[in-house]
């Protein structure tokens, strides 16, 4: 029978030499190459103490931003909403008190904001619909929780931290973005 | 009321000698389970378990503690007597052979020389064969009292392996006989100190020995009677907790104890090779260095098991009884008709 493709290796089935016969010298072999594996170089990395880097565009849990003074950049405009092929993000829009300036930046904001962790998909549609780089895809990426409606994230989940009042977590939080250069 | 003193103190010498030989291998049997995940990991380019303490030290306790805290399970349908008393076997036998075997040279305490050996009779290795035999009653017996198929099954195994595998292992043992001449363990050591190792005179010997210590410790690529895949934990299927734990941990105290008297029998035990250390320590010193010594062959010879363990894979059953049998049996035979024929030549 001719071979289908030129893969094929064939089988040596010939009866064994005496040398073969004996194993051990296979043995002392097969022992050597184990033991060369000692010295090879693991690469396991020891994981909650070291972290691999992620790419550049690793998308990680969603963050609602806000600006360099604390003021929330959501309009509630709904365009990531839209975006959304998994319908994961639902929201609530309210007019901006006078007042509330330092609260939200535009007039409109979003009263409630909600994101389902477990229908996205983490694809990122939110992050390139948003006008106002209102919100972007962190690095965190491991929640877990014993309730699913847990993983409803509300608005105070989803907030980074404050610049002004908490700076350390603000940058914990930004991450990676804090040495990225901003196109707009 | 004198005879009375001395007996006393000597009665107390062997008993404080048989309470730190015991617990020094059980500690040392615990890591040796510590040892061969290690080892294994190592081998196979993984980090191994290093969570509990620190480099993971205190993962054989954690080990030990999971066990305790298991269920315990004894099958309705199993006869329940010798179902405990089939690991209880398994462990007990595995802590006699240590009886016999010289841990060291002498120390000296107050005037009194103190004997690092619990027991030197005159046939310690007929004694050593003896308790390594009735090994595998344990598992044959806790396997039976189990009443399961694969339990049995792997029962069958581990007997008619440890049957075919000891004569090979008798008959490599006549020929060592044949050149030290008698069967203390001791005098082999003493021997061994002014001569060389008997391994130099008995190479074909060893290498018999050593598979048939494999095959005795139902180390891989023996491991039929547990064989996992085939016969879901063989001997040990049904037994759980503690129980379970005896089992595994007689396994390890057995590979301890076959490294030792291989040691023993053809690395000269507690001496230390290529130098004269007799005219360099005192006494005490002198003793405890020779315990450091043959605490490094050990360590050798454990991780010559695991390291073997973990390349080679488990033999057929038809090509065990074939090794055992048809290659082991004769070389064996031929090595002692070679070194009977060669010592009384040279003689």
């Amino acid at each position: 029978m001719k071979a289908l493709t030129n893969k094929v290796k064939p089988v040596n089935r010939a009866p064994m030499s005496f040398m073969e016969k004996l194993y051990l010298p296979a043995i002392v072999h097969g022992m050597a190459i184990t033991f060369s594996h000692i010295f090879k170089k693991k690469p396991t990395i020891n994981y909650p103490e070291k972290k691999r880097p992620f790419s550049p565009v690793f998308r990680g849990l969603q963050i609602l931003n806000r600006d360099e003074e604390g003021r929330e950049n959501c309009t509630a405009c709904g365009l990531c909403a839209v975006a959304c092929p998994a319908e994961a993000i639902t929201m609530e829009a309210a007019e901006r008190e006078s007042g509330e300036e330092h609260l939200y930046k535009e007039e409109k904001y979003a009263a409630k904001y909600e994101i389902n962790m477990l229908r996205c998909i983490f694809c990122g549609l939110c992050e390139e619909a948003c006008p106002k780089d209102a919100i972007y895809l962190s690095e965190t990426f491991t929640p877990a929780d014993y309730q699913r409606k847990q993983f409803i994230y509300n608005k105070q989940d989803l907030l980074i931290p404050h610049p002004k009042e908490n700076p350390e977590a603000y940058q914990e939080a930004l991450g990676n973005r804090a040495n990225k250069t901003m196109v707009n | 009321m004198m005879l009375q003193i001395i007996d006393l103190a000597f009665i107390l010498e062997k008993l404080i000698l048989i309470v730190v030989v015991i617990s020094a291998s059980l500690v040392i049997a615990m890591y040796t389970t510590f040892a061969e995940r290690k080892v294994a990991a190592i081998l196979q380019d993984r980090r191994g378990p290093n969570r509990a303490g620190p480099f993971g030290m205190l993962q054989p306790l954690a080990d030990g503690l999971k066990l305790f805290f298991k269920e315990e399970i004894i099958p309705d349908f199993s006869s329940k007597f010798l179902f405990i008393l089939g690991p209880a076997l398994a462990m007990m036998t595995a802590m006699m052979t240590s009886a016999v075997i010289p841990w060291g040279d002498v120390i000296e305490i107050a005037g009194r020389k103190v004997s690092l050996q619990i027991a030197d009779i005159d046939v310690g290795i007929l004694y050593v064969f003896g308790v390594v035999s009735l090994g595998v009653y344990g598992i044959m017996i806790g396997s039976w009292a189990s009443n399961n198929k694969f339990s049995l099954l792997g029962g069958l195994r581990a007997a008619s392996q440890i049957i075919s595998y000891e004569l090979a292992m008798g008959i490599s043992m006549i020929s060592l006989l044949l050149i030290t001449g008698n069967l203390s363990l001791k005098q082999m050591v003493l021997q061994q100190q002014h001569g060389f190792y008997n391994v130099v005179y008995q190479p074909l010997g060893f290498l018999i020995f050593l598979i048939c210590a494999f095959a005795e410790c139902n180390r891989t690529p023996f491991d039929l009677p547990e064989a996992e895949n085939e016969l879901i934990g063989g001997y040990h299927t049904e037994y759980s907790s503690m129980k379970l734990g005896f089992f595994l941990f007689s396994e390890y105290i057995n590979m301890f104890v076959s490294s030792v008297i291989m040691s023993t029998l053809f690395f000269g035990g507690y001496d230390i090779p290529f130098i004269n250390e007799a005219a360099m320590f005192s006494t005490n010193v002198l003793a405890i260095v020779g315990v450091v010594a043959l605490m490094i062959k050990v360590a050798i010879f454990i991780f010559i098991f695991m390291w073997v363990r973990w390349t080679i894979p488990r033999f057929r059953y038809d090509q065990l009884m074939h090794l055992g049998w048809r290659i082991l049996i004769p070389l064996a035979l031929f090595n002692m008709l070679a070194t009977g024929a060669l010592s009384l030549w040279m003689k």
